[in-house]
Parts: C-alpha cells; sequence; structure tokens
C-alpha cells in the first residue's frame, strides 16, 4: 500500500495535470482486494459481535439484537487472559529484539562473502510449518531433552523440574517463532548506512560506543520500530505457542477466541474478543509509533 | 453372560434411559429447527430437504471419509490401510481417507457454516461422537442411510441399534465404542492408578494431564464424588465438579488439558498419568514394550461410541453405504478392532478374532464382559441451554 500511494505521489507530481485518472486506476485492484478480505469480513465480524441466541436456543444459532454488552461480558470473562497476551508479546518482542539486533547488525557489516547465506538461513525455518517448528521446542525443552539434561547437570533446577508446559516455554516459542520478522526489518535498515557516516562519525573523534549511539541506532530505528511492530502485533494475537508449550494458566486471548468460537460455538464472544484484541493493538501500535516519532513507516 | 451381546443388561437399560431423554430433545430441538427454518426460509437444512441431494454414486465412484487418527487398520511397511485397499479392489471405488477429525467441536465449526448452506463439505462419510451425531441429526445434517445399501447392519450389538439420539439407527452407524479412563507409565508408576486419588497423588504433581472430552473428564470426576453423569444431576452437582478440576489446575496438578495429543506425552515422560482412552492407550503400550496401562476407574469412567453418518450434503450416498456395509462385515470388523483396540460394535467379530488374535478376541476392553460394563457410564444427553452453560465452565476452568 505504502508503495502504491508512493507511485501515485510520485506520478501526480511528474506528470501533473496530464493523466490524474492512473494512479487511481492502479489502485482498484488492491482496493478490491481489501475490500473482499478485509473489509467484508470485519463488517461480518462486527456484526456478529452484537449478537444474541436465537430462540430455537440451538447451539451456534444467533440473531442480530446490537447487545453492546457482549463486549462488557467478554472483557471481563477474559481480562487476564488479555493481560497475559500483551505482557508475553512485550516480553517476546524485547527478547527478539536483543538477539536479532546483534545478529542483523553481524550481517550487514561484519559477514563479507557469507551474507547471503547467513540470510537464507534467517529465513530458511519458513519453510517448514509453524506448527512443527512450535513442536520441536517441545522436545528442544522436553524432559528428556538437551536444555533440561544441562540444567539439571548443573543444579540450576531441581531432578523434578520440567521447562515445557510453563510461561517460560510459551515466551521462548514466540521469541523464536518471530524472529525473523525481526531480524530482516532490522538488517534492511543497518544494510542501508552509508558506511561514511560512521567513518565520519570516526574523524569527528567518536569512538565506537559513541558512534553506535549518536549514528548507528537512531539511522537503524525504522528497522527497530518496523521490527518490534512485525513481532509484536502477531504474537500478541498467537494462540499456538501457548497451546503447545503452554499449560492452562498460561493461556492467551487467541486461546479464548478459539475455544469460544470451535468449543462453546458462541460466535458473539469470540467476535467481540477479536474485535477488542484489535483495537487494543491499535492503541498499543499508535501510541508506540507517535512516541518513536516514525509516524510515516505506517 | 452370552458372548454374542457382550452389552450388559444393566447398560443396555442405561442406554434405554438415555433414549427416552434424547427422545423428547430431538424431538424438541426438531421443532425449534423447523421454526426457525421457516421464519427466514433458508433452504437445505431441514430432514426433509436433504433428499433433495442428488445421489451420482453410478457415475461418479467416490466415497470421501473423514475419521479421527489411528482409528484404522493400517500397514507400516506399504503405509496403507489393507482393509480399505481390499475394499477398493472389491468394489471399484475411489475412497478417500482422511484422518481430519481430532475434535468433535472444531471439526464442526469448520464445516457448520457450509452446512447450513447445504453447500458440499467434501465427505462423504463423517465420524463423530454420539452427542455430537445428536446434535447433527437434530439440525437435518444427516441423510437417511438406506437399510437396502447396508445388509448388514443387522449385525450391530443389539444395545447399540436402538439409541436416544437415533431411534432405529436411521442415520447413523456405530464405528467404534470405547472407555474413558486411567492411563500411566507403568515404570514411573509400578503400583498404578485405580482411583482419583491415585491419579492426583502429591507426587505426580505438574505430570497429569486430562482430556479436552468435557464428557470424559467430568463425567470421571462426578463419579468420583459420587454422582452419576448419566442420570438426572444438577446443575450444582455439575459445578461442584468443575470446582474440584479448578481447584487442581490453579494448584499445578493438571499439566495441560488436552485431545490425543497425551500420547506423545506419555512417550517423552513429561505426563505420568493421564484421564484417557482405552484403545490409545493400549495401542501405546503395543508399541511402547508394555510401558503403559489402563484402568478404568473404581468409582466409575464413561463409555462413548464414535459413529459414521452420511453428511446431507453428500451426492454419493450409495457409494458411501457400500463402505459402511463393509465395515459390518464381521471379519472386516474384527481385523480393524485387532488394530485399533477399542470395542467392537460388530456381533460376530469375536469369533473373526480368534483366527486373527486368540489373546484379543479375550480382551475385555475390545469384547468388554459384564464387569467392566458395570463400571461405566454414558454421559447423560444435554439441552442445548445446558451445553453451552456447562462447555463454558469446562473451557473456562480449563484456562481458556
Amino acid at each position: 500500500m505504502a508503495f502504491v500511494a508512493a507511485v501515485a505521489k510520485r506520478s501526480s507530481t511528474v506528470r501533473g495535470i496530464k493523466r490524474p485518472s492512473t494512479p487511481y486506476l492502479l489502485l482498484i485492484p488492491g482496493l478490491l482486494w481489501l475490500c473482499l478480505f478485509f473489509i467484508y469480513p470485519l463488517i461480518n465480524l462486527a456484526s456478529t459481535s452484537t449478537q444474541t441466541p436465537s430462540e430455537s436456543g440451538e447451539i451456534g444459532s444467533y440473531v442480530q439484537t446490537f447487545r453492546f454488552a457482549n463486549y462488557i461480558d467478554a472483557f471481563s470473562g477474559a481480562r487476564e487472559q488479555f493481560t497475559r497476551s500483551i505482557i508475553y508479546a512485550l516480553i517476546a518482542t524485547l527478547l527478539a529484539l536483543a538477539i536479532s539486533y546483534p545478529l542483523a547488525y553481524a550481517i550487514a557489516f561484519k559477514s563479507g562473502k557469507w551474507k547471503n547465506l547467513l540470510l537464507v538461513l534467517v529465513v530458511a525455518p519458513f519453510f517448514t510449518s509453524f506448527l512443527l517448528r512450535t513442536i520441536a521446542w517441545k522436545q528442544i525443552l522436553g524432559n528428556e531433552g538437551p536444555v533440561v539434561t544441562v540444567l539439571r547437570g548443573l543444579h540450576i533446577i531441581g531432578p523434578q523440574t520440567g521447562l515445557t508446559a510453563s510461561a517460560f516455554a510459551v515466551v521462548t516459542g514466540m521469541t523464536y517463532n518471530f524472529l525473523p520478522f525481526m531480524t530482516l526489518p532490522l538488517y534492511a535498515s543497518l544494510e542501508r548506512i552509508d558506511p561514511r557516516t560512521l567513518e565520519a562519525a570516526g574523524d569527528l573523534y567518536a569512538n565506537a560506543i559513541t558512534t553506535f549511539r549518536k549514528v548507528t541506532f537512531p539511522l537503524s530505528l525504522p528497522g527497530v520500530v518496523a521490527g518490534t511492530l512485525l513481532t509484536f502485533i502477531p504474537a500478541a494475537g498467537d494462540y499456538i505457542n501457548a497451546t503447545l508449550l503452554g499449560n492452562p494458566k498460561t493461556k492467551m486471548v487467541g486461546n479464548v477466541i478459539e475455544s469460544r468460537f470451535f468449543e462453546i460455538v458462541d460466535y458473539p464472544t469470540a467476535a467481540a474478543l477479536s474485535f477488542m484484541l484489535m483495537a487494543a493493538i491499535l492503541i498499543l501500535v499508535a501510541v508506540y509509533v507517535r512516541r518513536s516519532g516514525t509516524d510515516e513507516l505506517v | 453372560m452370552p458372548t454374542n451381546n457382550p452389552l450388559s443388561s444393566q447398560t443396555r437399560a442405561l442406554i434405554r434411559a438415555q433414549m427416552s431423554r434424547r427422545g423428547f430433545m430431538a424431538g424438541a430441538g426438531g421443532l425449534g429447527a423447523a421454526g426457525l427454518l421457516a421464519a427466514c426460509g433458508t433452504k437445505s437444512a431441514s430432514p426433509s430437504d436433504a433428499a433433495a441431494v442428488v445421489d451420482v454414486s453410478d457415475t461418479e465412484k467416490i466415497a470421501r471419509w473423514a475419521n479421527w487418527t489411528l482409528y484404522l487398520d493400517y500397514d507400516e511397511k506399504s503405509k496403507s490401510y489393507p482393509s480399505l485397499e481390499a475394499l477398493k479392489k472389491s468394489s471399484g471405488l475411489d475412497i478417500t481417507y482422511k484422518e481430519d477429525v481430532d475434535d468433535n467441536n472444531t471439526f464442526y465449526g469448520k464445516v457448520a457454516g457450509q452446512l447450513k448452506l447445504g453447500k458440499d463439505i467434501g465427505y462423504d462419510i463423517v465420524t463423530l461422537t454420539d452427542w455430537m451425531v445428536g446434535r447433527w441429526i437434530r439440525l437435518g445434517y444427516t441423510q437417511k442411510i438406506d437399510e437396502a445399501g447396508v445388509p448388514n447392519k443387522v449385525n450391530i450389538l443389539p444395545a447399540l441399534a436402538n439409541v436416544g439420539f437415533d431411534p432405529g439407527r436411521n442415520n447413523s452407524l456405530t464405528w467404534q465404542t470405547g472407555f474413558a479412563g486411567f492411563g500411566w507409565n507403568k515404570q514411573l508408576l509400578p503400583k498404578g492408578v485405580h482411583t482419583v486419588d491415585d491419579l492426583f497423588a502429591p507426587a505426580n504433581k505438574g505430570r497429569i494431564e486430562v482430556l479436552s472430552e468435557m464428557r470424559d473428564t467430568m463425567g470421571i470426576i462426578m463419579q468420583y464424588q459420587g454422582v452419576d453423569p448419566s442420570g438426572d444431576f444438577t446443575e450444582d452437582q455439575f459445578m461442584n465438579a468443575i470446582d474440584f478440576f479448578q481447584k487442581k489446575i490453579a494448584d499445578g496438578f493438571i499439566r495441560q488439558v488436552k485431545g490425543n495429543s497425551y500420547k506423545e506425552d506419555l512417550i517423552s515422560g513429561d505426563a505420568v498419568a493421564v484421564i484417557g482412552w482405552s484403545g490409545d492407550v493400549f495401542q501405546l503400550a503395543l508399541e511402547n514394550k508394555n510401558k503403559f496401562d489402563f484402568a478404568i476407574p473404581e468409582s466409575g469412567g464413561t463409555l462413548w461410541s464414535d459413529n459414521m453418518l452420511i453428511p446431507s450434503t453428500s451426492t454419493h450416498r450409495k457409494n458411501a453405504e457400500a463402505v459402511m456395509n463393509y465395515y459390518y462385515e464381521p471379519a472386516v470388523a474384527a481385523q480393524v478392532a485387532a488394530y485399533v483396540n477399542y470395542i467392537c460394535p460388530v456381533e460376530g467379530a469375536q469369533a473373526e478374532m480368534e483366527k486373527i488374535d486368540p489373546v484379543l478376541a479375550k480382551s475385555p476392553y475390545i469384547f468388554p464382559d459384564a464387569q467392566a460394563l458395570a463400571k461405566v457410564k454414558v454421559f447423560a444427553s444435554l439441552s442445548p441451554a445446558d451445553e453451552t452453560k456447562y462447555q463454558s465452565a469446562f473451557q473456562k476452568a480449563s484456562g481458556n
């Protein structure tokens, strides 16, 4: 979308009055796609969220009564899971940033001829399914797995303590699964930094730390913002990690939506929760983008 | 106890009791659904409209079947299902068999929209549990099975021939029946798990898993609390069982609440004891040097059945009937039972089993005796309102 908008902007300034309709024509496929796969489902979801059970009382049969109190009921029923989703997603995002920044930095500046190979390695896990990658973590953190064996050997955890089915496992899984979303935008913005600006900092007697603080990091900020958003948004809505790696006390709002939709066949509450999750994420993102001063990114 | 009728008189009485309650409910539900349909003029969702689907079985020699995992005899070497391959050859049907059902509710959620609109859901046979089949029949999402197409229907165990959610078995046919009870790791728990207190022993803390199928987990807890889940229990009694369950989660006893996948956790050692299904645990024991065992809780376990049905949207009814008929041949049923280890619903299969595996023919978990059956209950049929209320409470307690 940003790209299309940029094209539209440019052609209208360059070509001027000559063919003003072309950019709008070019927008049509995108807009149609958006209407069909985003606006329409969204309206559908909004309409479902205020329905109430029909008179027949049959499971899964609802009628529109514009009951907005559904939202209050839904929220009060899932407050705990909402808070948990935001906290887990925040921790996973910060961990992913801490791991990805040095990695992206090394790939962008220090990898030389290995650059392409390393980038492929970052993306490679995407070739297997999300589910399989998460299940793999069950094995890695499992009772017979390498991590537990080492930690038990070092007496860091007791012989009866496990790591799976815990908040730790859920956050670890989320951090791992969304790592490439953090690494790639970081790499893209670091890679674009003109090495001459770093040399100039050196010429002005800045040491390595000052150069990083005053030049490299500020210039990579668009990557940081894009990466954190791309990690935080899917992480907050994720429920696969909580299902496979968590326990009943680490369920996230995605689990509640899934159970409301599939198990209880309570479509209105599921829809209301989805809307609230979307709203919560939008508000958090808006505040974040404003504060980081990178409005032009979104 | 005659060998050809393994369900005890007590169980038969129980299923009969179910029938009257369920029959009443089905009638009420049907009326409600019909009223709704009249009101909004939706097509194809009423039972009478099911006949409107044109059967193209004679020209399209295909049948598509959705079943649960590990529910049909499978040959590791040839990577195929021997009984199904034999049927394909003898009938000339091209049968697509998919292990697409892993949870009644999830499967229903995936196809409910298409069923309501009368659009093909992509299956000609679907295998679901009793209460879910009851819902499909109530909503008119099934087709009547033509007895002429399934002459072997007479082989069904008498106790299963007439069930409350489907009087006369006009719309469904039992696939397998099984128990829910305790499964455990024999090496880690040599004394075994026979009571709910054994299951929640302090030593097992954090390594216990229970079924996400509400009726099985709650049915066992309710019986432990002295409540009969097959009878007219009150909401308070159900909620007492929920409180017990919630407390065990809050105190960290229960590691996870899940479906079939508890098997992997038993193998990995992450779970030492579970509330699980009989056939699952026997299959596990068979594959893992007899490391696991199963028992029906002393206070009582649950009995459930999975049933084949033909969705209202299927255009291959005749082909589906041919498949059902084949699996009701005693020899074929025995072949399946020898692999899946669940209770076989076909009369005469026990005699056929003698030829395949005399040990299995004596297994009380495939051909149960009166003693085993006296210890299990079928969960009562719930009205849609109670179903929603109880399922919500169960999901909430499970952390959702």
